[in-house]
């Protein structure tokens, strides 16, 4: 079986095709890049995706080489996210679902960026952590869901060095141009460094590197100062974690993923626990299609079917609320 | 000296003092973050901890005894807690020992509170129950010194999700009784930190209540 997964939530406008052995027969993107220093403006973001739709399934279709005819399902990404944004992804969802008659599938985000890095890194049962523009948060299946054991409690990773890049004048997403520029850098500045329990918070943190930056410190040293902080907050939070749960394997994912630091950080905590880690696949850390056609498979093949009249979008659906009928009843702690 | 535990940020050893067991905690390097942040880190959490499960037995919760305070080598020497784990106990089916300890942990939560203390790391890994009934609080590396409702809330808040993350079959019902619990101290507090706690929640990622 195939299925078609939209992925629009934020930036990115994504479509592809999966199919039930777990081949990305294709996943096709489009990003919409704000004006530079200005972060994602909801509408704007909305009516590049509208333009953008048509062509993007249509390159979706032709690079898997599929007829739309022949897609068994149609997933989209649900929530949660950018309502306008949402929207279109949905709107879009209906129109091919009721056309070709084909069920509709409704994704949750964080849950796609979560199946997507399981299919890519074979792990069974991991302790996760989600690093995104929307999401900052360590979870664990248990019992038909996905628990949260430690999140962020104000702004995300992804957040926080997008808007640390849009002080220094660069486009959103931004976590790449900071990592390179952390890399020039070498001086630690004193920043703070907020864990609360399993938690993080890294609204602090930021407003202390904006006020670095305004007092002429190095940008390169405050990028890496900042990233030293904030990944080294995220990996005691998850320490944390491992060494509650006892889990064997450790899995990253999301956009903040690609980052090498923050890989090698949690490289070395995994080794300490003796677990297994393994980050998701470099072509599938930032948001696309393929995390919500994959995730769209299983859903399918559990039973998760809706309604066009129950299908509207979800901007604030908690992870933690999305039942997971695909992986049952899963290791209880 | 016999490691038992591997921890998340520290090593614990059993050995023994003037014919006691005592329970060694040691803070380990960790290599992942720079050495002037870990030495930070590190320092001032062992610092702070043993003066802070100091000032909880005043405040009329059982903590470990402190027998020694080693800065250079973050090490601190403690008492040995012989009694089963919370984590242990809240994994069973709900029962009469759920809400005892629930309310006791309520209880001494807000002894805690009411001296300015905030634990900042409630969970049920961290609280031991002895045989005659007595509820150790440990690790009180992430505390700190407040008497800021925001602070008692995500103290409070940190709990529930611990709670809801590692015993959700239980989790609901036992959070109602600590806050009883709490309540039985801290009365008026008690509703304050109750509106508190929700607004935390609110604040956070995707929490429907919020529009």
């Amino acid at each position: 079986m195939l299925c078609l997964g939209i992925e629009s939530t934020a930036h990115t406008f994504g479509i592809a095709v999966a199919s039930e052995s777990g081949e990305i027969l294709s996943d096709v993107r489009a990003v919409y890049k704000p004006p530079t220093g200005s972060g994602i403006h909801p509408r704007e973001a909305a009516q590049h995706h509208v333009q953008i739709a048509p062509k993007i399934l249509q390159e979706a279709l032709r690079k898997a080489s599929v007829r739309a005819e022949e897609v068994n399902a149609v997933a989209f990404s649900m929530g949660p996210g950018l309502g306008p944004v949402l929207r279109v992804g949905a709107t879009v969802a209906r129109a091919l679902s009721l056309h070709l008659k084909k069920p509709l599938i409704p994704v949750h985000h964080a849950i796609g960026h979560i199946e997507i890095a399981a299919l890519t890194t074979g792990l069974r049962d991991p302790l996760t952590v989600i690093v995104s523009g929307g999401h900052t948060a360590i979870v664990a299946f248990s019992n038909g869901y996905w628990r949260v054991f430690g999140e962020t409690e104000d702004i995300t990773l992804g957040n926080l060095l997008d808007a640390l890049a849009r002080k220094l004048g660069y486009p959103s997403p931004g976590g790449e141009k900071i990592e390179e520029l952390a890399e020039k850098g070498g001086k630690y500045i004193d920043l703070p460094y907020t864990v609360k329990g399993n938690d993080v918070a890294y609204s602090g943190l930021l407003t202390a590197a904006v006020k670095k930056l305004k007092e002429s410190a190095e940008v390169e040293d405050v990028c890496f100062s900042v990233q030293e902080i904030a990944f080294a907050m995220l990996v005691e939070a998850t320490e944390r974690s491992l060494a509650h749960l006892e889990k064997k394997e450790l899995m990253l994912t999301g956009g903040v993923a690609a980052n090498r630091r923050l890989q090698a950080m949690f490289k070395e905590i995994s080794r300490e626990h003796n677990a297994v880690f393994k980050v998701v696949d470099r072509r599938f850390t930032a948001d696309c299609g393929a995390q919500i056609a994959w995730t769209g498979i299983l859903a399918y093949k559990a039973g998760v079917i809706l309604n066009v009249s129950e299908s509207a979008v979800k901007p604030r659906w908690r992870i933690d609320q999305v039942p997971i009928p695909w992986r049952g009843d899963g290791i209880c702690v | 000296m016999r490691l038992i535990k591997k921890g998340a940020e520290a090593n614990l050893y059993l050995s023994e003092l003037n014919g006691k067991p005592v329970l060694i905690k040691r803070r380990v390097e960790k290599s992942y973050r720079l050495g002037t942040l870990d030495r930070k880190l590190r320092s001032y959490r062992t610092i702070h901890e043993a003066q802070l499960i100091h000032e909880a037995k005043s405040a009329g919760v059982p903590t470990p005894i402190i027998y020694l305070v080693d800065e250079e080598s973050f090490t601190i020497v403690m008492e040995y807690i012989v009694g089963e784990r919370l984590k242990e106990i809240f994994n069973k089916p709900f029962k009469r020992s759920h809400v005892n300890s629930s309310r006791l942990i309520g209880k001494q939560v807000a002894l805690l509170h009411r001296q300015n203390i905030i634990h900042g790391d409630l969970t049920t890994s961290n609280m031991i129950l002895t045989e005659d009934g007595k509820l150790y609080f440990i690790d009180f590396g992430l505390g700190y010194h407040s008497n800021a409702l925001e602070d008692r809330g995500v103290d409070l808040y940190l709990l529930k999700r611990a709670l809801t993350s590692t015993h959700h079959r239980v989790a609901n019902r036992c959070f109602k009784l600590v806050l009883e619990g709490y309540k039985t101290v801290l009365k008026k507090d008690g509703e304050l930190v109750t509106l508190k706690i929700r607004e935390i929640e609110r604040r956070g990622r995707y929490h429907g209540e919020r529009m």
